[in-house]
């Protein structure tokens, strides 16, 4: 078994991967922006620029500031990403 | 997990000591002789599991890594990694292995007090080449770390050898997860990266004892740890393989603990 060597919290529990290469996380979102982009804070403090992705916007969810959100981060560039689900 | 930051306080082990920690690798070859022959498409990580477990316990040994660590204490007595896995998978009876799987299997335990800690990757039936090349290089990797672990030697001489292996073929490497010293602990001092630069790091001696364990990956070097506090992923999703030996520094060439 290898030792961890790094103990950056960033490597735990807060993210998840679903089947394409995105990174899914949680957050709550902060603030809106125009054209329907979102600051979102992640459980590990980072702040991340979101937009509603195509799926909550033909249904018709909206998104304020204080709800949870689920967010799809690319591994690519963790500091855009794209709303997936609105928690309850 | 408790491995200090200051300077490193490394343990010489005694030929008797040594001798002990052989017996521990022995036991474990026999393991993964057993899992090896174990594998076939359906069969689970659980199953895997627990035939090292009957092997262990047989041979009156304990497992290292069942209870070990925290947030939760590692379940199983393997760890069972499969395809974009790095490390530390969880074996579950739930886990099917499928054709074409890369398999890797890491596995430890305890013979009168002494550590040793070994790990294999192999794939399901024929593998495509850029596969078997992974693997292979993994392998060779491991070796070349190995070799050179001679006193008079450093730590950053064993972390550049493997890396230059993986650089021959591109492969990622993996940064966060580092090999170790072994002895009455699993995890000691010194850490032993998998990357590092020649001529740095501590003077190897003659007594020492490592556990030796490049993990190399098709894509980038970075990793990702799943919600379950253990499993290890690679980032871009690539195929990762690991080797690991226990490893005894002699006046000559280094001992293999945990080979036939």
């Amino acid at each position: 078994m290898c030792f961890q060597h790094q103990s950056d919290s960033s490597y735990e529990g807060a993210w998840r991967l679903p089947k394409k290469d995105a990174i899914e996380v949680e957050g709550e979102v902060v603030l809106p922006l125009p054209n329907a982009m979102f600051k979102v804070r992640l459980e590990n403090g980072h702040e991340v620029l979101a937009h509603i992705s195509g799926k909550l916007r033909q249904n018709f969810i909206r998104i304020l500031p204080g709800d949870t959100v689920r967010v799809e981060l690319s591994p690519y560039d963790l500091t855009r990403g794209r709303i997936t689900y609105r928690m309850r | 997990m408790g491995m200090p930051s200051r300077a490193a306080m490394v343990t010489i082990k005694r030929p008797d000591e040594i001798a002990q920690m052989r017996h521990a690798g022995l036991i474990l070859v026999d393991v993964l002789d057993a899992l090896r022959d174990a594998l076939r498409p359906g069969v689970t990580t659980g199953e895997l599991d627990r035939i090292a477990d009957d092997i262990i316990a047989r041979a009156g040994a304990v497992p290292s890594f069942k209870g070990y660590g925290a947030n939760p204490p590692f379940p199983g007595s393997i760890c069972a990694s499969i395809n974009d896995e790095v490390v530390h998978g969880i074996p579950s009876r739930k886990r099917h292995i499928r054709e074409g799987d890369v398999v890797s299997l890491d596995v430890g335990c305890i013979w009168q007090g002494w550590h040793a800690d070994c790990a294999r990757t192999w794939s399901l039936g024929p593998a495509p080449r850029p596969v078997q090349e992974l693997i292979d290089a993994t392998r060779r990797g491991m070796e070349a770390g190995i070799a050179a672990a001679r006193p008079g030697y450093r730590l950053g001489d064993v972390g550049a050898a493997i890396e230059a292996v993986a650089h021959e073929h591109g492969y990622g490497i993996v940064r966060p997860f580092v090999g170790h010293g072994i002895g009455q602990s699993m995890h000691e001092d010194p850490q032993v990266p998998n990357y590092g630069r020649s001529g740095t790091g501590l003077r190897i001696e003659a007594g020492m004892c490592f556990a030796i364990e490049p993990m190399f990956n098709l894509g980038r070097d970075d990793v990702v740890m799943l919600r379950d506090g253990w499993t290890v992923v690679t980032a871009d999703g690539s195929l990762s393989a690991h080797f690991e030996n226990t490893i005894a520094v002699t006046d000559g060439e280094p001992q293999v603990l945990t080979q036939p």
